[in-house]
């Protein structure tokens, strides 16, 4: 379990991912070799699962961002399962997060425009297995995004 | 800017792990490091890397419950869109917060410790927000992280 030292580390780490170790350490109040340890030891346990890089698809000419969600025909055992590996297969699905609630599934979907959506809506997720329901929000923008938690 | 095969296999490897160094990412795709640095720093300075995601496990950390909601305005206009804005960004809870087009106008991401404390966040802190109208939650039950098309 995470002591109040990781909390803290986590905090600042969270808070401000770029940090560099030198500057973490300091912020958190712990040595540098100490502050080392104990990532090591948060990565070990799982519970930092990851650093991965944000990319910004916007860059990369991805102008349209769609939120899809889903309900599902649930006399299909099979539901979920091949929904979610048929979904997996669409390159520009970038999330996929299952739900207890009137939605069971949720995607996040990239597109360069909207000839590009309607093309992937189409061909992609149109055919997409066992969907009873489904609708769309399309983003038009982002106005918090961070990975703090009130710790 | 229009990346070649070489920049989309550089984003592949980083996508996954921020920490691997030039080095690490030439040897995987046969740059040198100084090659694969300056490919590195070029997707950098386009803006392409925007920065690190620190993925959590947030239950480990006490946050067992994750809840997506969407979020109706009841009254539309520039004031009462700012207003809200303004107030939901300001919840320590929200994690996420988009403008969106569709059934609802936001869809929020929200860190609980448990139901209960959900519970709490939903009545003192969503329901109180100026101008919310109809909201719907769900209750997240598992996630996973795509590349996209890399």
């Amino acid at each position: 379990m995470p002591d109040a030292t990781d909390r803290r580390i986590l905090r600042q780490l969270l808070a401000d991912p770029q940090i560099g170790n030198a500057e973490l350490a300091l912020r958190a109040g712990v040595t540098p070799a100490s502050l080392w340890r104990r990532l090591e030891r948060l990565r070990e346990s799982g519970v930092i699962r990851a650093t991965e890089t944000r990319i910004d698809w916007r860059k990369l000419g991805y102008e349209v961002q769609v939120s899809l969600r889903f309900t599902l025909d649930k006399t299909e055992p099979r539901a979920f399962d091949d929904f979610m590996t048929a979904a997996r297969r669409v390159p520009e699905v970038t999330e996929i997060q299952t739900f207890l609630g009137s939605v069971d599934l949720r995607l996040s979907v990239i597109a360069r425009d909207m000839a590009h959506w309607q093309q992937i809506y189409r061909e992609s997720i149109l055919t997409l297995p066992h969907v009873s329901d489904s609708d769309a929000l399309m983003l038009v923008s982002t106005i918090k995004d961070v990975q703090e938690l009130p710790l | 800017m229009t990346p070649d095969a070489t920049d989309l296999a550089i984003l592949r490897l980083l996508a996954g792990d921020a920490n691997l160094s030039a080095a690490e990412v030439g040897r995987e795709i046969g740059l040198t490091q100084p090659a694969a640095w300056r490919r590195i720093k070029r997707l950098t300075d386009a803006g392409v890397i925007a920065g690190r995601r620190v993925v959590v496990d947030a239950a480990a950390l006490g946050f067992g419950v994750t809840v997506f909601l969407g979020i109706r305005l009841a009254a539309k206009g520039r004031t009462s869109l700012e207003e809200f804005e303004r107030a939901v960004t300001a919840i320590p809870e929200v994690q996420t917060v988009q403008h969106v087009l569709g059934q609802f106008d936001y869809r929020l991401r929200i860190h609980a410790r448990d139901i209960a404390d959900f519970e709490r966040i939903l009545r003192r802190r969503i329901m109180t927000l100026p101008g919310v109208g109809q909201v719907e939650a769900n209750v997240m039950l598992s996630e996973e992280r795509r590349p996209g098309p890399l």
